[in-house]
């Protein structure tokens, strides 16, 4: 009846899962308690859970990726902990347990933080940017959503029913096979790596789509700002990358479940093909997460320093280099797996050629700010301190890439630390600049300056002392991974690290502190100008936060930084007194089908992991109907009067005008 | 704000852009859908081309089991290409019907393209099971698992083709031709040809080339 399922699967006898989870639930409980019984789950249905806004499903990409933050923030600081401790002893987690986290950690980190962070800002951006009213395809963004926070909803769950992976955030076979995984931990990270990877192919889809075809009139390619370029180049890798993972894990799950001979020692399966085909998505993968946070670093420096981005078509040229570039470098993650000098060579080369335009990027930054009316705003101290962080991490990369050094690095804590140093200093990083750059945008005040610096410096400082030592102690020769230890060299390195991550922790309280004191003073970090941070491009044009349908009129683009230029010829005061004509806009209406696609996506894919075939099947017949209803609904749209429409613009405008002039008269 | 205009277009999707150095804003609905489904027929293609790489490795670990050459069968081969590629010229007519909104007609040419896409996968079927009964299932070498899954994938597109193709069906049926339902209709037709364009591919790298290693 139940598959696989059992009263067993639940780790009664393990405290730490068992606390963590209860903590969970209660926080879980507490929060739906208190929605249902304030009488907001109206509300919420309505407005968040069926909306099929760009912005309202970008906001909770956005929130999505920011509670799954603190679960993989906790796996890190547990792992910090066992490390620090685990000299000579067996410290406070056993191996197996240990190895769920570190599986769980890279899993949850990139799939389920960096991820929905920069698809969410780019569905809250993008349109705004390009002027126009929503994405390509609003319901689909919305399943999009859903998807992906079926897959990380699938992940959490395995924290209380059965186990997860201990194969590392790369299933790497014959590890991953069943003959040597045979509980459900692989399969849960499959499933939910499946489900969520069709989320992701989908909003990929529809955010090319939007800045290919769904631009605001005068609106040329080269008039797009940077972030909208990245935004392309992610969304093209992630077309062109996804669907390898997708063919990847569908070859693992079938090696597992209907004993398939893809990557298996015997029947001639070949165990290679995996490192080649999973890194020709991962490759891409990491340039997919680190493009949006060059374009939130390009639009957030020209900001605050005053000044158009320097170098604009030379940023567009090195973007798309990138993007070509990232899939000729695969075999980097594995020089040490038998390839051979030649090519060896070809692969390392092309490795160090792509920090070429890396470099370009950094340089043009720098110029842009030279000579600028530089503001330190926390939005500008975030790119500086990206900056400086991934410069370090982009050499010793170029290191990395060079393959005898690699023989020696190869699955250090060097290797750790490389990566962390890039990640949490380009993705992360990028990731709160645009979190504080757009927030306002979004909810119409803005985050608390203080407390948003302070959260900075903890995280920068603490970045430091957490991940310098690992270079260290890899260079001393510690591998990756390791659940306890006997070098008397590595100790002190790792308490060191422990401290950093600390840290780290008290720049996420100071985040969270931040959060909460912002929305408790709203009204005086109110933004009613619509432009907080004297704005050069399309998404300030509008009020804070936008009106459903963003632009009354859509404008039209004559140049780059467009509405800067609007800016500049209303100072000029060159202004035609041309009134806008309003018209009837048509909106997409809300729709449940992203919501209720998930349901039917969780269902199948814990029936799949746990083997009740019966569950699958009613999965599999339940989303067939839901995209029969969707397929049959007469009315996807609504009409928002001309009147309306009107009646909005002119109040914001008003409100606007009234700032305006106040500060003129100052 | 006073200086911007109305920019939104309803262009003919069979004219090309009169002027490339400018954009006159938002493409029609039928051009951004058709767009966007080219899009994932794309992604699509990536992850065939993912199984095919996956094909080629394998093709000679058979195991100490049978080969290519050992197992195909060419002339049900060519009946399974001959009716696919049948379906993808009345998909076609059945297109030309929906723009002519000639009701008759399309469902006539859809339902003969379901008869010759179903006729495809019972040959297939066939041809699965009784490389299962001969000991040649997908569980026998690498290469036999590389074989099923990719041909296999192709034929879970057709079944899932087969589904949208009757769904459409019903919608013509119960709905007619409405503009959203004929953006559909483009959509199913694109999907339905680029299955031909795999399923030449695995002909030609799958069967013709395997029968004659």
């Amino acid at each position: 009846m139940f598959g696989k399922l059992t009263w067993a699967a639940i780790p009664i006898d393990q405290p730490i899962p068992m606390i963590a989870s209860g903590v969970v639930a209660l926080a879980i409980l507490a929060i739906l308690a208190w929605v249902v019984i304030k009488g907001h789950l109206p509300y919420l249905w309505h407005e968040w859970i069926t909306s099929v806004d760009h912005k309202r499903i970008g906001v909770m990409y956005t929130l999505l990726a920011m509670v799954m933050l603190l679960r993989g923030f906790a796996d890190a600081i547990m792992m910090r902990a066992q490390q620090s401790v685990a000299f000579h002893s067996q410290g406070f987690l056993p191996p197996e347990h240990y190895d769920q986290i570190f599986s769980a950690h890279g899993t949850i980190m990139i799939f389920f933080v960096a991820m929905p962070f920069v698809i969410g800002l780019m569905n809250l951006v993008v349109p705004l940017q390009l002027g126009v009213r929503d994405v390509a395809f609003p319901t689909l963004n919305s399943v999009g959503f859903w998807l992906t926070a079926t897959g990380a909803l699938l992940v959490n769950i395995s924290l209380v029913v059965g186990e997860f992976a201990r194969t590392g955030w790369l299933p790497y076979p014959p590890l991953s096979e069943l003959a040597y995984s045979p509980g459900v931990g692989v399969d849960y990270y499959l499933w939910s790596l499946q489900i969520a990877g069709v989320g992701t192919l989908v909003s990929g889809i529809n955010l090319v789509t939007t800045v290919l075809k769904v631009r605001t009139r005068g609106m040329t390619y080269l008039r797009m700002p940077m972030f909208c370029w990245t935004a392309l180049a992610t969304n093209l890798l992630i077309v062109a990358a996804f669907p390898i993972l997708t063919a990847t894990l569908a070859m693992l799950l079938l090696d597992r479940y209907l004993g398939f001979h893809f990557f298996t020692n015997d029947g001639g399966g070949n165990m290679m093909m995996f490192m080649n085909l999973i890194w020709a998505w991962g490759h891409p993968e990491v340039y997919i997460l680190v493009l949006p946070a060059f374009g939130i670093f390009s639009e957030v420096v020209s900001t605050f320093s005053g000044k158009p981005l320097f170098g604009y078509r030379s940023m567009v040229l090195a973007t798309m280099a990138i993007c070509v570039i990232s899939f000729m470098v695969w075999l980097h993650h594995f020089f040490t797996m038998g390839a051979g000098p030649d090519v060896n060579a070809i692969f390392g080369i092309a490795s160090m050629i792509i920090a070429v335009p890396t470099g370009v990027k950094i340089y043009n930054w720098l110029f842009t700010m030279y000579g600028g009316r530089v503001r330190f705003e926390t939005p500008l101290l975030w790119s500086i301190g990206f900056m400086v962080t991934f410069i370090i991490g982009g050499l010793t990369g170029v290191l990395l890439a060079v393959p005898p050094a690699d023989f020696v690095l190869h699955n250090s804590l060097f290797l750790v630390a490389h990566f962390h140093n890039v990640i949490i200093g380009g993705v992360l990083f990028g990731a709160f600049a645009g979190y504080t750059y757009w927030f306002p945008k979004a909810f119409g005040f803005k985050l608390h300056e203080g407390l948003g610096q302070a959260a900075f410096w903890c995280w920068q400082v603490g970045f430091y002392v957490a991940f310098m030592p690992l270079y260290a102690v890899g260079l001393l020769g510690m591998t990756r991974r390791m659940q306890h230890y006997d070098v008397p060299e590595w100790h002190p390195w790792l308490i060191v690290a422990g401290f950093g991550a600390a840290l780290i922790l008290c720049g996420i309280v100071f985040q969270i502190l931040q959060l909460v004191v912002s929305i408790r003073q709203r009204a005086r970090l109110a933004d009613k100008t619509g432009d907080p941070w004297d704005g050069r491009s399309l998404e300030w044009a509008t009020s804070s936060p936008p009106p459903v349908f963003n632009f009354a009129v859509l404008p039209d683009v004559s140049g780059e930084d467009a509405f800067w230029r609007i800016k500049k010829r209303a100072a000029e005061g060159t202004v035609s007194d041309e009134k806008p004509e309003y018209r009837d806009i048509e909106m997409p209406r809300n729709s449940p089908t992203g919501f209720v696609c998930a349901f039917f996506a969780t269902m199948m894919g814990f029936a799949l992991i746990w083997h009740i075939w019966w569950m699958v099947a009613a999965g599999a017949i339940g989303a067939f109907a839901t995209f029969i209803v969707f397929a049959w609904r007469d009315h996807d749209e609504y009409v928002i009067p001309a009147d309306e429409v009107a009646r909005i613009d002119r109040s914001s405008n008003a409100q606007r005008q009234a700032i305006l002039s106040a500060q003129a008269a100052r | 704000m006073s200086t911007v205009a109305f920019a939104e277009t309803h262009d003919d999707p069979n004219t090309l852009r009169a002027s490339s150095r400018s954009w006159s804003g938002p493409a029609s609905k039928r051009i951004v859908t058709g767009y966007g489904f080219w899009i994932f027929i794309l992604s699509d293609m990536v992850m065939f081309s993912a199984f095919f790489a996956s094909y080629a490795v394998l093709v000679g670990q058979t195991a100490g089991g049978p080969s290519g050459r050992d197992l195909f069968d060419l002339r049900s081969v060519a009946m399974e290409t001959g009716f696919l590629l049948a379906s993808s010229f009345t998909c076609g007519l059945a297109t030309i019907s929906a723009d002519a909104r000639q009701t008759t007609w399309f469902q006539l040419a859809m339902a003969v393209t379901c008869v010759f896409g179903l006729a495809f996968l019972i040959l297939e079927g066939r041809e699965f099971a009784a490389l299962v009964t001969q000991g040649a299932g997908p569980t026998r070498s690498a290469f036999l698992s590389a074989f099923f899954t990719l041909v296999g994938c192709h034929g879970l597109h057709v079944s899932a083709g087969i589904l949208w193709l009757l769904t459409m069906m019903a919608q013509v049926f119960t709905k007619g031709f409405r503009p959203d339902i004929q953006r559909r209709i483009l959509c199913f037709a694109l999907f339905w040809h680029a299955l031909d364009i795999i399923w030449i591919a695995v002909f030609t790298i799958v069967y013709l080339l395997g029968s004659a290693a």
